[in-house]
């Protein structure tokens, strides 16, 4: 363990990683790499990578978790052992069963359940390795998994936390900041229906300080879900490039 | 009262696309008045009606239609057959007998077997049953031979092509009986594994270039010249 | 949760809240009674029931020695686990906690720990070796909606009854000395949830009004009035505007409830 520097952020208002207060950490999102499944997804959100992938619809096993008149979501988040400091136990831990349950209740309301009763989607999140935000992540690449698999949606679901470091509201917090700042709000957002579909928090904020942070995250939110839709387009348009 | 979208332009998921005085087609729905994508596809309008058709979905059984699918498992009065949608298929023991099934009698393993393909029509479907298949009718039944291919199967219109020229002109250049299953999954059948191969070639190039212009010519000029080769190394 | 409503009462619910009315003639941002019992468990070192109407939650804690966290040497640990016990609902199966029971658990952890409620660096025996560890058990007797704050209310008034065992430390050694005193604690959060019923908020919904509710947040509110936990459950979503409104309201409430508890 590390000592906990004095100052996460420098007097230049620059963070430990030289990101300026509302910036995003480099993002990287790929579409359809995972041949076996019918839909997946990789995103790389600073040091975070993860996969997702996405099955269905299809019939419930165990079958009598279907429902008669909807179509089910089932997540599972999920953390490699090699993916942090100290190795993980690959059993489910108590974060890991609620952080599967937070995102598959952030993506329910993308989905038209009502259209495919009795059926399934199975989306399953490996993080290989972390580095603060995954559950933030894991959503945005989960999103693209069930695009990919074709399964009908009213938008995209794109998540981006911001949170207090020092004194200071700042965007996308990376693993130092996490641990070590004031508070984190993760939040998930579909951005053409203003709709928040995930939003946590922890650490302690003035009612001032959490609306700057929620409307911070809305932003950063807003900023990766242009780079979402590219990478589901650049899956889709490579065929394109056939005809010039 | 506005569209926001080019015609033929790529949209994804969410995409605001008309607002006002539309109507949503396939693939798009509408909330305050707003129509949006709900699938990555290829947005259009037919009049008022806004569309996306569609470059990744799944099949949805509808009655009639002819599909192609595997035997999943022999049951004890019939078969559940995958006919690669969310919905399992079922194939009464009596459809294929044609007439009353004895269980003291017959033995369906040895009618069809799991791993058998067979060419199938929807008979019945609805919200809360599994689909029902037959194969009384003529053209229908188990596939002994050639080659099966998977598509999207929002694809299978463009393989048929207009008023079904693409499909004509493969058949015609490759010499292969092909049976499209609306459900994506297609069989080919030829004289020998070439033919076949040639078929199948077309048709992935299809699937992959659907949404381009001027598709029929290179498919054509794509047949040509796969056949020029394969007679170069016959001779 | 299973869904045991009939349409017609989910129906019925849907337009009562539309007028602003529910069934029980609460106001849509009014509670229902609230009564806590504390210190009920003798064999405990701190218990309290609560009643929220018919929801009834009973919270146990134990205080044992332990090992500290590696990263928090001079600290006490403070552990909050929940059971959804089958008395408490028909549907509540036995077995290994599910995500329902975890969900609770860390909601309930969450609020105490973020407001660092329990002053955790009076707890530390020996720095890196020893420390007592806050065991917070909530059990789940009765099951009529709105878990997450009862749970959290009867964990609060549960660790405010808990007595610590006095101690001294002999050649290296822990020996128990006759006589209690009080868990230290620093700060009383109230959790407050605001569930969605189509696009009204209301606060502390009932069981039925739950299996209606489209999403609930839930926000932990410290004794400055700041929020110092969030968590966003069901299927559905809110507005920003509606996040900020939920947010005005567990405050409102919390202060509420803080003047009755007398925190």
């Amino acid at each position: 363990m590390n000592e906990k520097p004095e100052k996460l952020i420098d007097k230049k208002g620059l963070r430990l990683d030289g990101r300026k207060a509302d910036e995003l950490r480099p993002l990287k999102l790929q579409v359809g790499v995972l041949p076996n499944a019918d839909g997946s997804a990789y995103i790389e959100h600073g040091k975070n990578k993860i996969l997702a992938a996405a099955f269905g619809p299809r019939e419930m096993h165990p079958k009598h978790l279907a429902q008669a008149d909807r179509m089910v979501l089932r997540c599972r988040y999920h953390m490699a052992p090699f993916s942090v400091q100290e190795r993980k136990s690959p059993a489910p831990s108590r974060r890991e069963v609620e952080l599967s349950k937070v995102i598959k209740e952030s993506l329910e309301p993308a989905l038209f359940h009502e259209l495919y009763p009795r059926t399934g989607v199975d989306v399953f999140v490996e993080v290989l390795q972390a580095d603060g935000g995954t559950r933030c992540a894991s959503i945005t690449a989960a999103a693209l998994a069930i695009a990919d698999a074709g399964v009908p949606m009213r938008d995209l679901v794109v998540a981006c936390a911001a949170g207090k470091v020092d004194d200071t509201i700042v965007l996308d917090l990376y693993d130092a900041e996490d641990k070590l700042g004031v508070a984190d709000v993760p939040v998930a957002y579909m951005p053409s229906l203003n709709a928040v579909t995930l939003l946590q928090m922890d650490g302690i904020l003035t009612p001032a300080e959490f609306e700057k942070a929620v409307n911070m995250a809305m932003d950063g939110c807003r900023k990766i879900y242009e780079l979402q839709k590219e990478a589901l387009k650049t899956k889709y348009m490579v065929v394109k490039e056939v005809e010039e | 009262m506005p569209t926001f979208f080019e015609k033929k332009q790529l949209v994804t998921p969410g995409e605001l696309l008309a607002e006002g005085d539309y109507l949503p087609g396939e693939n798009t729905y509408v909330e305050e008045n707003k129509i949006f994508a709900s699938r990555i596809g290829l947005v259009d309008s037919d009049n008022k009606k806004v569309n996306v058709v569609a470059l990744r979905a799944f099949y949805v059984p509808k009655v009639g239609d002819i599909v192609i699918g595997t035997v999943a498992e022999v049951g004890f009065n019939g078969w559940t057959i995958d006919i690669k949608s969310p919905y399992t298929a079922l194939l009464r023991a009596s459809d294929v007998l044609s007439r009353p099934f004895k269980p003291q009698n017959d033995e369906l393993s040895q009618v069809l077997n799991a791993g058998d393909l067979i060419v199938a029509k929807i008979a019945s479907y609805d919200r809360a049953h599994d689909p029902q298949l037959t194969v009384g009718e003529p053209g229908l039944g188990k596939i002994t031979r050639g080659q099966i291919l998977r598509v999207t199967p929002t694809k299978i219109p463009r393989v048929i092509g207009r008023k079904g020229s693409m499909i004509s002109m493969i058949k015609q250049e490759t010499n292969c009986q092909i049976i499209l299953g609306l459900n994506g999954v297609i069989l080919v059948t030829g004289k020998n594994p070439e033919d076949e191969e040639l078929a199948i070639a077309a048709i992935r190039k299809i699937e992959q270039e659907s949404h381009t212009s001027g598709l029929t010519d290179r498919i054509t000029q794509l047949l040509k010249e796969k056949k020029a080769k394969v007679e170069e190394k016959l001779e | 949760m299973s869904s045991s409503i009939t349409r017609v009462r989910l129906k019925q619910i849907e337009e009562l809240i539309a007028k602003g009315q529910r069934l029980d003639e609460r106001g849509l941002r009014d509670y229902r009674e609230i009564k806590i019992e504390q210190g009920l468990i003798e064999r405990a070192e701190g218990s309290a029931r609560v009643l929220l109407g018919k929801t009834e939650i009973l919270v146990g804690v134990k205080v044992e020695t332990g090992e500290p966290f590696p990263d928090t040497p001079n600290e006490g640990v403070q552990t909050v686990n929940a059971e959804l016990v089958p008395i408490a609902s028909p549907n509540f199966e036995p077995g290994p906690p599910d995500e329902n029971s975890i969900e609770l658990a860390r909601v309930v952890d969450r609020g105490i720990r973020e407001s660092k409620a329990i002053d955790t660096l009076k707890l530390c025996i020996e720095p890196g070796k020893k420390v007592f560890v806050v065991f917070v058990d909530v059990y789940v007797l009765n099951h009529d909606g709105n878990l997450i704050d009862a749970s959290a209310l009867a964990a609060m008034a549960a660790l405010l009854n808990t007595k610590m065992p006095n101690y001294e430390i002999k050649d290296g050694e822990l020996k128990i000395k006759q006589g209690y005193t009080p868990l230290p604690m620093k700060s009383h959060p109230i959790t407050v949830t605001v569930g969605k019923i189509n696009n009204s908020l209301i606060v502390d919904p009932g069981l039925e009004e739950e299996q209606v509710m489209d999403s609930r947040l839930s926000m932990a509110v410290n004794d400055d009035g700041n929020i110092c936990a969030i968590q966003k459950g069901g299927s559905g979503y809110f507005t920003p505007q509606q996040i900020l409104e939920a947010s005005k309201i567990a405050q409102e409430k919390a202060a509420e409830l803080r003047k009755k508890l007398e925190w």
